[in-house]
Parts: structure tokens; sequence; C-alpha cells
């Protein structure tokens, strides 16, 4: 009987610990402008409160950040988007 | 609440400095541009109200020289938000080209008036136009389908 309790492996399970790189989506496929009365496509820079995500996050470059968080606020204006909401998703 | 977001005009604030400009720009500016307005209509107005109003405005862009590019009704849809305690709004879209100062015009006759909830006027540079394109006839093409 194995007393201890630390659980082996045959073949060493391989796991990646390199991250994976982050991109922008915007560069990858082209998107040159970023529709203000698109709410769908929108909502995947906004958090469940209906907050602009960080580029961090997003991995967008910071020209598309720009242009995201002007159509955001731009469909805000129009009531597209809310301002503040819980559980947007 | 009305209020008036003008991006990207770079134009107006040239007229304005008119006599200030250096010497070779002084000729007189015919800057043709490319605009898109969105306004949200009051829900409670009938059918024939919501027309009239429309044809208000897009009579009012015609008869100072703009060329209407298209015209998109997007009919009765939920707002994300209240807006002067209605939940719904009639949303219509003009897209047209002209004048820099054409739009200064339009947007007082929106805010005047009373039927018009919130309205949204936006320049559209090359690579917006070329969406704008796009966009329109591929709701072109999914109208014809429904048919």
């Amino acid at each position: 009987m194995a007393s201890n309790s630390e659980i082996r492996f045959l073949t060493p399970l391989s796991i990646d610990t390199g991250k994976k790189k982050k991109y922008c989506r915007f560069k990858k496929s082209g998107i040159k402008y970023i529709d203000y009365k698109d709410a769908d496509f929108l909502t995947k820079f906004l958090n469940e409160q209906g907050k602009i995500l960080p580029r961090r996050i997003t991995g967008t470059s910071l020209k598309f950040q720009r242009k995201v968080s002007q159509a955001v606020k731009r469909a805000r204006h129009i009531a597209v988007l809310p301002y503040v909401t819980d559980l947007m998703k | 609440m009305t209020c008036n977001l003008h991006a990207q005009n770079v134009f107006h604030s040239i007229e304005i400095t008119y006599f200030c400009r250096p010497f070779w720009t002084r000729t007189k500016l015919i800057t043709m541009r490319n605009y898109e307005t969105v306004f949200i209509l009051n829900p409670v107005l009938s059918d024939e109200q919501t027309k009239e109003a429309v044809s208000k405005f897009t009579a009012h862009l015609k008869s100072n020289g703009a060329e209407i590019v298209a015209e998109e009704s997007w009919g009765l849809k939920k707002l994300a938000y209240p807006i002067q305690k209605k939940k719904s709004g009639f949303y219509f879209l003009v897209e047209f080209k002209g004048d820099a100062n054409l739009t200064s015009g339009l947007e007082v006759l929106l805010k005047r008036d009373e039927r018009v909830m919130r309205f949204l006027t936006v320049a559209l540079d090359r690579d917006a136009l070329a969406y704008a394109g796009q966009r329109r006839e591929k709701l072109n093409a999914k109208s014809k389908e429904a048919k």
C-alpha cells in the first residue's frame, strides 16, 4: 500500500507553461472600421457591468482600442448599449 | 436631454477663422463630406406622425443641397436604458453627403423638435464609408431573400 498520498504518473504530464501571446483581432482579420451600431460585436469588449475592457485583457492594439472606445461611447449615447448594468451577458 | 456629439468636424473651425488663415488657403472652401445621422423618435407617435417627422428632416437636407445616400428605418427598438421615461424608440438612420455647414442646421432642427428623443451625427471617413457601403449591400441582399 502506498502510504503517501502523492499521485505518481508513469509518464510525466506535459503542461504548457509558456504563455499564449495575445494579438489584436482587428489587425489579424483586417477590420478597419468599428461600427457603433453593432451592439453584439461591441459587447465582446465590455465586461458584465458594461464597462470597456482594458487592452491588457483583450489584446487590442492601441490604435483600435481608441476606436473601440469611441464606438462604445457612441453606442451608449444612442441607447444601443447601456451606460451601467448588472449581468449584461 | 438632447446633447450633441459632433465627431471629427474639422471644417467648422476653418470657416470661423476665415480671415486668420494663411494666404494660400484663402480661397472659398467647398468641402463635401459624408455624414451619418441616427435619431430616435418618440414611440408614442403614430405611423403617420413618424413618417412626417422623418420626411421633415430628409426634406431639410435635400433643400440645403445634400445628397441623401441611404435611408434606413430600424423600426421600434428597445432602448438599453430609459430615455424620457420611455423604454423603446423609433430609430432612423440617414446617410448623406454635403457641405460641412449642413449638419449644424440639421442638429438645430433635431434639437428643437420635441418628437426627437436622441440624435447622433457622425462624419464618415474613408474606412467608415467603405463599411457603410458593405453594410448596405448586405441588408439589401437580406431583404431580397426575405421577399
